[in-house]
């Protein structure tokens, strides 16, 4: 599968700061279901390092990476290469 | 099917209560009912339990006997109903079941949760799991965010502002101060449920329900013999209880959702009335937007247009249709095994006119609706005055 099908467009989005226990450490995070390009539906992670790479409704996602189950996206203009450098949304 | 009736009813106070397990609140439940109702423990034929999680909550399972034998009933079919926050509303739905099929004549129906003795993001851990915990959970999905990711679409499909959201808190939190059993009775402002702590954009802390512990009960038998008992019965005009998918990704339009529309349809038809009968409605709040899109998927009002009827004042007390009289799950409190039946109970108050500074001016025919998860289970029960 090309990195490109698995592109889309936010369905919906939110920021969460109210995180379940395992997720503590990422919260704020920006969780959001697109729309994939190939079709379908999926609940991401995108990856923001600040309100101007927040995605909303209507924009556009690139695939990033899936860790550890969850798929993680970004907004074509943000630059963050992995999930793994990402820090909480402030 | 035969004609049923709700003959006692039974709550706890719903609250913070460290010094209180999940046994004791729903055995005190269970006698408020049975004293309600004029019924001996010896007279009960089954009992069903609703509860979420209490596994996971106080470490307990196999409740319905755990509960049932302290409530004094012997030898008796005692079972817990899970359906996320509809497990009440689903043992409701299945006790009138055995009771309209001719099965049994006296049951009991309760529901309890204990959820207190956590710590937040444990709760919201536990909450999660009523979710599809292999994809949204997994991704993060808590259940503040599930419904904010349908509130930040409603918005956008039907220009509902957070005012509106607001409204909804605002006029819960106005009930609730007057519930003497509600877990929060603090009246709010517009102002403050809009400058409240984030949870998940755009939902702040007074958008989303309690974390409370609380049980409730009711006891119901046919309608031919409710009158041997109490005159104080309310008639059962019908329950119908739906499902759908778990996950919300895998909804087409997630501003609707079709369990309730389905089970509001159903328990329109089974009852012979339609939205505009409805005289007092409890709807599950357990976030503001639900309240507003129940009041849509229910036919009260056009689709999109729930955040503009509670805004203009028309589900308060004294509206065209009072919602969530009792304070609703927001500002009452949302133990969520209890939520069902608690809001039974709360209407059975409303058609007897024992709502004391919350009554409602007419009160002939009331309307509750229970949901699960973001909308996997819904259970809707009409009910009239004797």
């Amino acid at each position: 599968m090309s990195a490109e099908s698995r592109n889309g467009i936010v369905y919906t989005e939110t920021v969460v700061f109210a995180p379940p226990e395992q997720y503590a450490a990422d919260a704020p995070y920006q969780l959001a279901i697109i729309d994939l390009e190939r079709g379908g539906r999926l609940t991401v992670r995108i990856l923001a390092n600040s309100p101007q790479e927040r995605a909303q409704i209507g924009d556009r996602v690139v695939f990033v990476e899936e860790r550890d189950g969850v798929s993680y996206y970004r907004k074509p203009a943000t630059a963050i290469e992995t999930s793994e450098t990402a820090k909480p949304l402030t | 099917m035969r004609p049923v009736a709700v003959i006692g009813i039974g709550k706890t106070a719903f609250g913070a209560f460290p010094d209180r397990d999940l046994r004791s609140l729903a055995v005190e439940s269970v006698g408020h009912a049975l004293a309600d109702a004029n019924v001996t423990p010896a007279a009960v034929q089954a009992f069903y339990l609703g509860n979420f999680a209490g596994p996971s909550f106080v470490g307990q399972n196999h409740l319905a006997p755990y509960v049932g034998t302290a409530a004094g009933f012997e030898n008796i079919p005692c079972t817990r109903f899970e359906d996320a926050c509809a497990s009440s509303g689903s043992a409701f739905f299945h006790a009138w079941q055995s009771v309209a099929a001719g099965i049994y004549d006296v049951v009991v129906a309760a529901g309890v949760e204990k959820m207190t003795s956590q710590s937040t993001p444990r709760v919201t851990e536990i909450l999660a799991g009523a979710g599809d915990m292999a994809g949204e959970g997994r991704a993060g999905a808590t259940f503040p965010a599930l419904f904010a990711m349908i509130a930040r679409r409603h918005m956008h499909q039907y220009g509902t502002t957070r005012e509106q959201l607001a409204a909804v808190a605002v006029k819960n939190h106005a009930n609730g101060a007057k519930n003497p059993l509600a877990h929060m009775r603090k009246v709010i402002t517009l102002e403050q449920a809009l400058a409240g702590k984030p949870i998940a954009e755009p939902l702040t802390v007074y958008d989303c329900s309690l974390i409370s512990d609380g049980a409730a009960a009711v006891v119901i038998v046919p309608l031919d013999r409710a009158a041997r008992y109490t005159s104080r019965f309310a008639r059962v005009l019908s329950v119908a209880q739906t499902s759908d998918h778990v996950a919300l990704d895998t909804k087409k339009d997630i501003t609707v959702f079709p369990a309730v529309k389905t089970a509001g349809e159903k328990a329109y038809a089974m009852a012979g009335v339609g939205p505009n009968d409805i005289e007092v409605a409890e709807l599950h709040d357990c976030f503001t937007i639900a309240e507003i899109i129940a009041s849509e998927d229910l036919g009260f009002v056009p689709k999109g247009q729930g955040g503009k009827f509670a805004e203009a004042g028309c589900s308060a007390i004294n509206g065209r249709l009072p919602i969530n009289t009792s304070g609703g799950l927001k500002s009452k409190g949302h133990p969520v095994g209890a939520t069902g039946v608690g809001q039974i109970c709360d209407i059975v108050m409303q058609l007897r006119g024992d709502a004391g500074e919350r009554q409602v001016a007419r009160h002939r025919i009331g309307l509750t609706e229970n949901l699960g998860g973001s909308g996997a289970t819904c259970v809707v029960s009409i009910l009239a005055a004797a």
